[in-house]
């Protein structure tokens, strides 16, 4: 498994995301910088991190969505290659036609950072072989807009075709309701794009690797990729 | 030449933002607020004077960048 992380201005998380990588790949993977135009060659997986790229101006992601490095993206995932957007990430992945719908601000408008109970919807896609289908795993959230918004043919389509990663719940698996942090339709916390080679979602496994840090639910999801190429 | 952009939110999308503000200006006492929508303004310098020209342009910067159009809708004022 050949990993790259996209570094944009603003971004934050790479550093987490690089040693969740490290950790079960065995591999360092490659910095790319936002305006590098191609990927090293022999990259299986692009990793967009969380933060804030470009201080979130305009929209989040937007600026970022049509960096220079996104055209390589694009095409890496034109032909299938594993594309994973984790927070702003999942950000730009939306704004830069690779997955449908939008994030908006929160319902309660309130910046919202905890820890958070997650269903995952399959377990037979090289993001989530390491899971059970139906297993509630716990990470954590930290995101002013990630309020999944589509419109009602594309809920649709990305439900009859069962492209709901990842859902909000709560510990007993309950989803919806208060365990919802952010208002998303469905409670959608994640989703996949149509070959399921491209994953977005809003939580952060990339920080639950570790015991020592609360957890290791998040393991699950790089064990998978590892495995994957 | 100049032009203005203003893009906003489609009906029907939650503006929760708006929400906000409808209840801050009530709660300010200002009267007769039934409903607010936050939208965004851009005022764009253009270096050419052809006027179609310079809507197509701008139509190019809303299409590829300034709105998303899955939520938003736009209009440019020339």
């Amino acid at each position: 498994m050949k990993a790259a992380v996209v570094v944009f201005p603003g971004s934050n998380r790479e550093g987490d995301m690089a040693r969740a990588l490290k950790q079960a790949t065995g591999r360092e993977p490659a910095m790319l910088w936002h305006a590098d135009h191609e990927l090293p060659a022999g990259t299986d997986l692009v990793v967009l991190p969380g933060g804030f790229s470009y201080g979130d101006y305009l929209r989040c992601g937007a600026i970022a969505g049509r960096a220079a490095i996104m055209d390589a993206v694009r095409a890496h995932a034109a032909r299938g290659g594993l594309v994973l957007g984790v927070c702003n990430g999942f950000q730009i992945l939306c704004e830069s036609g690779l997955l449908p719908g939008v994030l908006m601000r929160n319902a309660n408008l309130r910046f919202v950072c905890r820890m958070q109970h997650l269903k995952v919807e399959r377990s037979d896609t090289a993001f989530t072989r390491q899971y059970a289908k139906g297993q509630t795993i716990e990470v954590c959230i930290a995101h002013g807009e990630g309020n999944y918004e589509a419109d009602d043919a594309t809920i649709d389509r990305l439900e009859g075709e069962h492209l709901v990663a990842f859902r909000y719940c709560d510990s007993a698996g309950t989803v919806g309701g208060e365990a919802n942090p952010n208002g998303s339709r469905n409670d959608i916390a994640g989703i996949y794009s149509d070959g399921r080679n491209v994953l977005g979602l809003m939580p952060h496994p990339e920080n639950l690797i570790d015991a020592l840090v609360g957890g290791t639910d998040g393991r699950g999801l790089f064990e998978s990729l590892a495995s994957a190429a | 030449m100049k032009a203005r952009v203003v893009v906003t939110l489609k009906s029907g999308v939650l503006d929760p933002q708006g929400k906000a503000i409808e209840g801050a200006l009530k709660s300010l006492g200002v009267e007769g607020v039934a409903n607010v929508r936050q939208g965004k303004v851009f005022d764009v310098e253009l270096a050419g004077a052809d006027a179609s020209a310079a809507k197509a342009q701008l139509q190019a910067a809303c299409e590829k960048l300034l709105a998303n159009t899955v939520i938003e809708n736009y209009q440019i004022d020339l």
